[in-house]
């Protein structure tokens, strides 16, 4: 029987890897974590149906059934990746007959843009803290009470060389317009003010949802970036930022400020370009063997990729390629 | 403050041996606060520095107005680096904020274009005989003040403390845009959160105001100041961070920068004179403070041997919080003890002394 | 109070806490619809009064959304109502009545 390793046990990987199982192939999942399902694990809703990303994670569990084939080690890392074998962290050494590599991104740490005070003023909180506070359904200011006013900050560690990200992260629009339509049913009377540089609905339905945002909920969307954020005497945030389709600067106090941080290349891709004779895009995702007929395949014969490993993806698109990684997988099995 | 992000902007920061570069224009406003360095250095910390009469103007305003051309000012502190040189010190620190700032700003440039250093070189030789070495430490004074603020801190004879109600000051820190804006790695804290000044009046008991402008430019901006036409908004940068400023009280106000201390000391003058409008809780001026006479005044210097005398907003209300023992009467005084004759009265000042100066008339 | 000879410039920004948006939040919850402009310029592309005038319905009324009333009223007396505008607005907003609803609402402006 043939052995696959799948690295990274988020939603590309699961996927991938019931998808090997159901061609009879063996499977090992590596995941750094303690539990698999990755970063929707710390989701609430998915845009834009608002489907809860519990629902989602409970079908990918299900659909990964437990099998004498199946070995998942978690809190465990590779450090060295070949089609043939895959070094941990432990020092452990696995042998295989392929590798996918579904080991997805790594959220932009916002302290990095430092002007925009997070981890300094209290209220300034990135989108993945949002969500989690919408799993705890305990959306509040951190002195108490609720937002009267609220800002969302688009493209923060996207599209912006200041910080060595220039690609855009795809899926933090549509988040942006998500949650203030979450806000605003939340908190009805409040106003929210989206940021943003360019609107990029790229998906179905994103574009009816963001028309629904602005019309049905009455976000406000202001074209122009914020430049910087400070306190104000009355524990509130004041927001810098031109109103570029007015060609004014704007000025505007709130009481949270939500910025949407995005997906920057996963730590690890440096160690698979230098230790694993990968290579990596410019933007530091790995580089598929091509963009068109060999998405999930890599450069390395017997190595293949799944989901945000080689660039933003949304939810359903990593899934995909979890089943298309595996069809991969399987067929080049089979020329063996 | 929660602002541990400066730990990531460290710099290195020469401990002794410094060569002293001053500013062209403190002399005249805080004259007091290049001399206070010098004493502050050499005497309470026993460091050694040498204030070379031979170094001149960096060029740095002319630079800035457009009247300089790189080249020139490239060859005039290469000029001054040479003098560091000769004089065998390898630590350069200056006064200015600008001048530091076109001091990093050439470093890299010839670290970037070495063509420019290697022109730079055959300029200084052909037009003066002389060779440099660059700097093996560049740092501001006040970065030389925060390197030492502990020790300072040990010696004090008085803390940033209003010695009636035991609280501490609440002070504005301004930092000079070229500081680090230009290059946020060359100061301590980086140009979003700054350390520098803030670190000193933690150190020696005050507390930091965060208030909404306060990353904001003081508004001198070289050539839109020297032309009367643009003063307009040379101004409304100030009173942008004035109006700002003014609901947290802060008991005054502390700059690292040359231009920024006249301004935000002397624009309070105009605005008060203008539209009558004044920032101080007494319903005068808010008090503006170098860096030197903050830590001149917390090592108990005499304030009027630190030139407090030469500030547009009387800074008495702010020795009487803090239980400076002062004579008022001779704060006209000269070095002689001759009288000097006082200002003209303005809305800023609080004047308190003026009938001392009548009777002793 | 001495003449220095300049005065002190007034700040541009637009300052949402210190604009009133009682008009604009009416004007937004009648017309919700103006909430969905996207910024294209079509309208303007296409006006005849601003091919030949200074008028910039996008502009204008943007600002009135931020809380800028000043000159919108003289600005919308611009608008020929046409109907240009309408036909090509991608995002189907009725501007000839965002026109005459900002009018009516900011007449005393």
């Amino acid at each position: 029987m043939k052995h696959v390793i799948v690295i990274g046990g988020g939603i590309a990987g699961m996927q991938c890897a019931s998808e090997l199982l159901r061609h009879g192939v063996a499977v090992t999942i590596i995941e750094k974590d303690k539990d698999l399902g990755g970063k929707i694990r710390n989701w609430h809703k998915l845009f834009p149906t608002f489907t809860p990303a519990d629902e989602v994670l409970a079908e990918m569990r299900h659909r990964l059934k437990v099998s004498s084939n199946l070995t998942v080690k978690t809190n465990c890392e590779a450090t060295k990746i070949t089609a043939k074998r895959v070094t941990l962290s432990s020092g452990e050494e696995l042998k295989c007959d392929a590798t996918v590599i579904a080991t997805g991104f790594t959220l932009f740490d916002a302290k990095i843009k430092e002007e925009y005070g997070y981890g300094i003023y209290d209220n300034v909180i990135t989108s993945a803290d949002l969500e989690q506070m919408f799993n705890e359904n305990n959306v509040r200011l951190k002195q108490g009470g609720t937002p009267r006013r609220i800002a969302i900050l688009h493209c923060v560690g996207s599209r912006d060389e200041k910080v060595c990200q220039r690609h855009c992260s795809k899926v933090c629009c549509v988040t942006g317009v998500k949650q203030a339509m979450e806000l605003k049913e939340m908190f009805p009377t409040a106003d929210v003010f989206n940021f943003y540089m360019d609107i990029r609905m790229f998906g179905p339905g994103y574009e009816e949802m963001y028309r629904e945002a602005q019309t049905k909920h009455n976000v406000h969307f202001v074209r122009g970036r914020i430049s910087e954020v400070s306190p104000t005497i009355d524990n509130r945030l004041q927001i810098k930022a031109e109103d570029t389709l007015t060609g004014r600067p704007l000025k505007i106090g709130v009481d949270m400020l939500v910025l949407l941080i995005g997906m920057k290349a996963n730590d690890l891709n440096q160690t698979l370009v230098e230790e694993c004779n990968l290579q990596a895009q410019p933007s530091g995702f790995m580089r598929a063997k091509d963009s068109f007929l060999h998405n999930v395949e890599s450069n390395v014969g017997g190595v293949f990729y799944a989901g945000a490993v080689t660039a933003p993806k949304n939810v359903g698109e990593s899934i995909n390629e979890g089943t298309s990684a595996a069809h991969a997988v399987v067929e080049w099995l089979e020329k063996r | 403050m929660k602002r541990s992000s400066w730990t990531d902007y460290q710099k290195d920061i020469a401990d002794d041996n410094y060569y002293y570069a001053r500013s062209c224009i403190r002399q005249n406003f805080f004259p007091g606060s290049e001399k206070v360095f010098l004493d502050i250095i050499g005497k309470d910390l026993g460091r050694n520095i040498f204030d070379d009469p031979l170094h001149t103007s960096c060029t740095g305003i002319g630079y800035h107005s457009d009247v300089v051309p790189l080249e020139t000012i490239m060859a005039v502190v290469a000029r001054q680096f040479a003098l560091m040189s000769e004089a065998g010190y390898e630590n350069f620190t200056s006064s200015c904020i600008t001048s530091f700032g076109i001091y990093t700003e050439l470093l890299a440039t010839w670290e970037e274009f070495p063509e420019t250093e290697e022109r730079t070189r055959e300029n200084l030789f052909k037009a003066t005989g002389r060779e440099f070495k660059k700097p093996k430490n560049l740092a501001h004074t006040s970065d030389v003040i925060f390197h030492h603020r502990e020790e300072i801190a040990r010696k004090a004879k008085r803390k940033l403390v209003n010695a009636y109600t035991g609280e501490p000051l609440k002070v504005v820190e301004h930092i000079g845009c070229h500081y680090a804006k230009i290059f946020p790695k060359k100061g301590v804290g980086g140009s979003e959160f700054p350390y520098v000044l803030a670190g000193m009046v933690e150190s020696w008991g005050g507390e930091v105001v965060d208030y909404p402008e306060r990353r904001h430019c003081c508004g001198f901006g070289f050539r839109n100041y020297l032309v009367q036409a643009n003063r307009g908004y040379s101004i409304a940068n100030s009173h942008k961070k004035l109006e700002s400023m003014a609901p947290y009280k802060p008991d005054f106000i502390v700059c690292n920068c040359p231009g920024c201390s006249m301004f935000l000391d002397k624009w309070q003058y105009t605005i008060a004179e203008m539209e009558g409008t004044t920032y101080g809780q007494n319903g005068a001026g808010i008090p503006v403070l170098t860096y030197e006479e903050m830590a001149g005044l917390v090592l108990g210097y005499d304030p009027w041997e630190l030139g407090m005398q030469m500030h547009q907003v009387d800074v008495e209300p702010l020795l009487d919080k803090m239980g400076v023992e002062y004579d008022p009467a001779a704060k006209y005084l000269g070095k002689n003890g001759k009288y000097l004759s006082r200002p003209e009265r303005a809305l800023v000042n609080s004047c308190s002394q003026e009938t001392l100066y009548k009777i002793k008339q | 109070m001495i003449n220095f000879g300049f005065s002190i410039s007034k700040p541009r920004a637009i300052d949402i806490d210190r604009n009133n948006l009682r008009k604009s939040n009416e004007i937004i919850r009648e017309m919700p619809e103006l909430q969905a402009c996207i910024g294209c310029g079509s309208c303007t592309a296409s006006c005849t009064a601003g091919n030949l005038t200074e008028f910039n319905f996008r502009k204008v009324h943007t600002l009135v959304r931020r809380g800028e009333y000043q000159g919108a009223y003289e600005e919308m007396n611009k608008c020929m109502l046409c109907g240009k505008c309408r036909l090509v607005c991608p995002r189907g907003i009725n501007t000839r009545g965002i026109v005459m609803l900002i009018k009516r609402k900011l007449g005393d402006f």
